[in-house]
């Protein structure tokens, strides 16, 4: 076997052994903090440390007992559709945005100083003032999302359309392509990849910011459900759900790794 | 003898924040003939670049007027098909494709197989078949220069414009694309201008040789008229009295009437 891959499977598993000793150092000293087996317990079901048999929260993610009570499953998948929901919106407006950006400079300078100012407010600075218009929860935490991802696409997208090589453009002019053909033809292949750098950064942000938006907004929603567990003394299942939320991020980037690869032109052995 | 393509008392001007306008080339005056093989040769910053763009029609000239078949030239079009130093093809696309998208362009009433037809034409004639199916980054600086030949000579323009496309190649590589060239020349019989730095290039590939002085202000110092058979052959011209004249000329202009001394 691969020395290399016995390294990747080791190192990290006496790292997991630490932390889980850090845990149990914190557990022992930190007055009701959960310990690991009990964590375990209460994410797979078993016997906790009161000789109860509990039903894990992962043991069955998909239940639903009413509008208020469903499992976890349909937590994430509520937190999940508001992200999507936001970041193709974002994407609809940022993308087009970008690319006006990036190949005027008129429109440069007039969005530009917006874009510098606003892009370093946290999104859940908005939160208040959505909340006031909507009066919804899901319509806040989806448009919440959307100020979120907005601005790396759009500054990633603009970027994108500026590495567009004077060559390629000289090549357009001389056979005359249209506007319209100069954006499909050439500056779209070239900006994909920036585009898609864009996406996945802004769904990492989005994905961070989401948890704290469902704290602030309640309802439904794996960032309420957390805050919920806080409410319910249900220390442990902060844990789980601190643990979910990096599992299902890593996967999203992981996901949209994948994809922004496909586009890449560079990363197919063509530069 | 029909002015084909005529260049009148072209001048082009920078403008330079702060300073007066610097004037890259002056009193420009040239007539090109249909089917002539014409290079530019002039030491690095003359102007030769600046020169082809305005007939490209990528740049504007400041003064005078270019005209092809007394037409003023007034932006870039698909008639003066234009190879780049860097041979400047779209890498996500593949050799094929880099030609196509050009055909597809210019000659939007063909048929798929005859699209396909005349872009296959051009590819064999670079002696591109192998090839035609990789994207340019897995193809030698060599054979990305015969695409971008293939490609500008598949819309069938009527002037060919290269600003130095050998220029970044090895000496052996840069021989190779020459008889290239030459070759296809023979059969297309293209009006060509071929900016160069090289000067067996200049002597071997033209009819006629211009000479640009130095900058600012650069302007054609002299017009060497090549009176040498097509076609010809690399190895035989060495002991060619022409050629040595031509060469000695040339040679004369650039390292003793226009030195340079800070190059
Ligand atoms: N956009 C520009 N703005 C200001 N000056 C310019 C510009 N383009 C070219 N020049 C100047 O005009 C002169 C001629 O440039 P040009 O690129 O035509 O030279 P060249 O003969 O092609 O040189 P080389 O052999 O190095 O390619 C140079 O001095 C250059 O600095
Ligand atoms: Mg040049």
């Amino acid at each position: 076997m691969n020395i290399d891959l016995v390294k990747r499977i080791v190192l990290p598993l006496l790292v997991l052994i630490v932390i889980i000793q850090v845990w149990s150092g914190i557990a022992h000293t930190v007055e009701d903090f959960p310990t690991p087996s009990d964590t375990y317990v209460a994410a797979f079901g078993g016997i906790n440390e009161f000789d109860d048999e509990v039903v894990g929260v992962l043991s069955d993610p998909f239940y639903i007992e009413n509008v208020d009570d469903k499992g976890i499953f349909w937590q994430i998948m509520e937190s999940l559709k508001r992200v999507f929901g936001g970041f193709a919106l974002a994407l609809i407006i940022g993308v087009p945005l970008g690319l006006l950006i990036g190949m005027s400079k008129n429109a440069q300078y007039a969005f530009d100083p917006f874009i510098q100012i606003f892009k370093p407010v946290s999104p859940l600075a908005w939160l208040p003032l959505l909340l006031f218009i909507f009066q919804d929860i899901n319509l806040t935490a989806i448009s919440t999302i959307f100020i979120t991802s907005i601005w790396p696409i759009i500054i990633n997208t603009a970027l994108g359309v500026k590495s567009v090589s004077e060559d390629y453009m000289n090549v357009a002019k001389v056979l005359q392509f249209t506007p319209m053909e100069k954006v499909v033809q050439i500056i779209l292949p070239v900006a994909i990849p920036f585009i898609f750098t864009g996406m996945r950064l802004s769904l990492a942000i989005a994905w961070l910011v989401i948890v704290a938006a469902e704290m602030l907004t309640g309802g439904i929603g794996i960032g309420f459900w957390i805050w919920d567990e806080y409410n319910n003394l249900a220390y442990h299942n902060i844990i789980i759900g601190i643990i979910i939320v990096g599992l299902v991020g890593f996967l999203l980037d992981t996901i949209m790794g994948l994809i922004a690869n496909y586009f890449d032109y560079t990363k197919k052995g063509r530069a | 003898m029909s002015e084909f393509l005529s260049l009148k008392n072209v001048e082009k001007r920078f403008p330079i924040s702060g300073k007066d306008d610097y004037v890259a080339v002056t009193d420009v005056n040239l007539e090109i003939k249909k089917n002539e093989i014409i290079s530019i040769i002039g030491h690095s910053g003359c102007g030769k670049s600046t020169l082809l763009n305005m007939i490209a029609g990528l740049d504007m000239q400041s003064e005078g007027s270019i005209e092809l078949n007394g037409k003023k030239i007034r932006g870039p079009g698909p008639e003066r098909a234009v190879v780049f130093q860097n041979h400047s093809l779209l890498p996500w696309l593949t050799s094929y494709q880099n030609i196509e998208m050009a055909v597809k362009k210019v000659m939007p009433e063909l048929s798929s197989i005859e699209l396909r037809a005349r872009v296959e034409k051009y590819i064999s004639m670079v002696n591109l078949e192998h090839a035609k199916d990789k994207a340019p980054g897995e193809l030698s600086g060599g054979m990305k220069q015969r695409v971008g030949i293939a490609r500008a000579l598949s819309i069938n323009p009527e002037v060919l414009l290269m600003d130095e496309p050998f220029g970044a190649l090895d000496s052996l590589t840069r021989a190779n694309l020459q008889e290239h060239l030459m070759r296809i020349q023979e059969s297309v019989k293209n009006t060509v201008i071929i900016i160069t730095h090289d000067i067996d290039e200049a002597v071997l590939l033209s009819d006629r040789v211009i000479m640009m002085t130095n900058g600012p202000d650069a302007t054609i110092g002299e017009i060497l008229e090549v009176n040498l058979e097509r076609p010809r052959k690399r190895v035989e011209l060495q002991h060619d009295p022409e050629y040595i004249r031509c060469r000695e000329a040339i040679l004369s202009f650039l390292y003793e009437k226009f030195a340079k001394e800070d190059e």
